[in-house]
């Protein structure tokens, strides 16, 4: 039982919590930084290590710190390893560190991050907290890497910056622009929606086991009387 | 006995208008726009309009069978997007961009908010802007060679070199000029306004203010009676305020409604025209407008007999 909590914790990020397309978290650099295969997996990453980091450290010092001045307190945490991993990117990749630009400090004010800090770190232990921190970062960037595949291959007819053949004569450049961005972007949610309400929810039947009144009617419980939910409005109730 | 006594619900009376004459009305007034586009532009124009008609019942029977809709290709609804669509291109253009164009226009247009009727934007004009954001310069008013009857050089639109090779009155007339399939000939565009007025499938106003307001606007700015004439008869102007400002689902319903509708269309035609980036703005004005027209229909709502201001 506690194994498959904590699993499901970790999967929990990719299709059916998943930060982008469900929960609608971190648009900005959704938008800004899947023009490329490269940035959007770059920004991924980033965001994903920063994500476990403050995830583990939030989760640790959730009975320390204060509830109200938690949101700066988050921040602070967060700035801090946002910047740990500037100065990583700009020593070692700077290459990376350029192609993001500013998208890179921003990821401070990513919702994501600091959405999971509000909802999860805070109430949750280290162990689970790391677990979200993975699973919430790799489903951003898988994500991220959704949009970029698409708005690359069919808007710039390249793949991480390859020419593809055919396509390159054939592209659309209107999908590497913000507006064509948004479009792949809404689209994408609409069919995660579609796969993830056909498989788990469906819509509530019918009748009374779907009736907000079952509890209370008479008519659920078998007896010979007509549904409130029906005559409630006409008549004022049969009570 | 039984056959003349026969009892039904109302309505016991049905006008002979439907959605699918009204259509076919409209059909038959581009027709002599889309000849003397044929005629000018040359045989691959009909391969433009062949292709943007095509691809676009194609997407509407596809979309429909997907979306589980009931099927609307009958009313040739779909027909007319892929015309006007295809009237308002270049010559020239790619082939697969107007089959995406004409996608674009029927599926995410039309058939994501609901269908005919539903839409809030011409299906046709978002098209072409779409295609005008999304592969440059290639919609816009650039060079086309005319390679039909008429004999025409490649060139400019009259309104790109309006300041330096002013175009005769006599080509804008006959469409013996550069431009989009279906701009050009403005006589042929004349007659389409005429048929439709006769059948009533439109009213005069929104036209009529939108090409008069562009005149006088024109001539306001430039202060040349013959400069303004030129404006406003070349470019998409009439085939735009004849056949896209005046579409049922996305224009005001009202009289006045659609004046402003054709005021605020013209203006925004000639900012763009006068001091935009762009050499043409009539697409652009008409999609603005269109956003606009739910409020214009609230504004400019009946008060009914007795009933409170």
């Amino acid at each position: 039982m506690e194994k498959k909590n904590k699993l499901s914790v970790l999967t929990s990020g990719f299709i059916k919590e998943n930060p982008v397309f469900v929960l609608v978290l971190g648009t900005c650099p959704t938008i800004a930084t899947t023009k490329g295969v490269i940035s959007a997996i770059s920004m991924g990453l980033a965001a994903t290590a920063v994500l476990i980091c403050s995830n583990l450290v939030i989760s640790l010092l959730r009975k320390l710190i204060p509830d109200k001045v938690r949101i700066p307190s988050y921040i602070v945490v967060i700035a801090g390893f946002v910047t740990m991993v500037q100065m990583l990117m700009h020593a070692y990749l700077p290459d990376l560190y350029s192609l993001l630009g500013i998208y890179l400090p921003l990821i401070t004010v990513n919702c994501i991050i600091l959405g999971r800090a509000e909802m999860f770190a805070s109430k949750n232990g280290p162990v689970e907290s790391l677990l979200d921190g993975i699973g919430m970062g790799l489903g951003f960037t898988f994500a991220l890497l959704c949009m970029a595949v698409i708005r690359e291959v069919f808007g710039a007819g390249a793949f991480a910056g390859i020419e593809i053949p055919f396509l390159v004569d054939h592209c659309v450049p209107f999908l590497v622009k913000s507006s064509g961005g948004f479009m792949v972007f809404g689209l994408l949610i609409a069919i995660v929606t579609a796969i993830s309400t056909k498989r788990g929810k469906k819509a509530p039947e019918l009748g009374c086991s779907g009736c907000p009144a079952a509890k209370f009617c008479k008519a659920a419980a078998g007896d010979d009387v007509e549904c409130v939910n029906a005559t409630a409005k006409t008549e004022g109730g049969n009570n | 006995m039984d056959k003349k006594l026969h009892i039904s619900v109302s309505p016991h009376f049905h006008a002979k208008v439907t959605t699918q004459s009204i259509m076919l009305d409209v059909i038959l007034a581009l027709l002599p726009t889309t000849i003397a586009g044929v005629l000018i532009f040359g045989v691959r124009s009909l391969a433009v309009i062949a292709v943007s008609v095509g691809f676009s019942v194609l997407s509407e029977f596809v979309f429909n069978k997907l979306a589980k809709k009931p099927m609307t290709i009958q009313d040739l609804s779909a027909v007319v997007t892929g015309l006007l669509l295809a009237l308002t291109l270049p010559v020239n253009i790619a082939l697969w961009e107007v089959a995406i164009g004409a996608i674009f226009a029927i599926v995410v247009v039309k058939g994501f908010f609901g269908g005919i009727g539903q839409n809030f934007a011409n299906p046709a004009i978002t098209g072409r802007v779409f295609m005008l954001v999304a592969f440059g310069d290639v919609v816009s008013a650039k060079s086309f060679v005319g390679k039909g009857i008429v004999d025409t050089t490649a060139s400019a639109t009259p309104l790109a070199n309006m300041a330096t090779a002013p175009t005769s009155m006599i080509d804008l007339l006959l469409g013996t000029h550069a431009g989009a399939i279906g701009e050009v000939c403005t006589v042929a565009l004349l007659l389409g306004f005429v048929y439709l007025l006769i059948k009533k499938v439109i009213t005069f106003h929104t036209p009529v203010v939108f090409i008069a307001v562009v005149f006088l606007l024109t001539l306001l700015i430039t202060k040349d009676v013959n400069t303004a004439l030129a404006y406003s008869m070349s470019g998409g102007l009439f085939i735009g305020a004849i056949f896209m400002a005046t579409d049922y689902a996305t224009t005001p319903t009202r009289p006045w409604g659609k004046v402003i509708f054709a005021v605020g269309c013209a203006v925004i035609t000639v900012l763009i025209r006068m001091y935009g980036n762009l050499p043409e703005g009539v697409s652009y004005a008409i999609l603005l407008m269109n956003i606009l027209t739910p409020y214009i229909d609230k504004w400019t709502e009946d008060k009914p007999f007795g009933g409170e201001a």
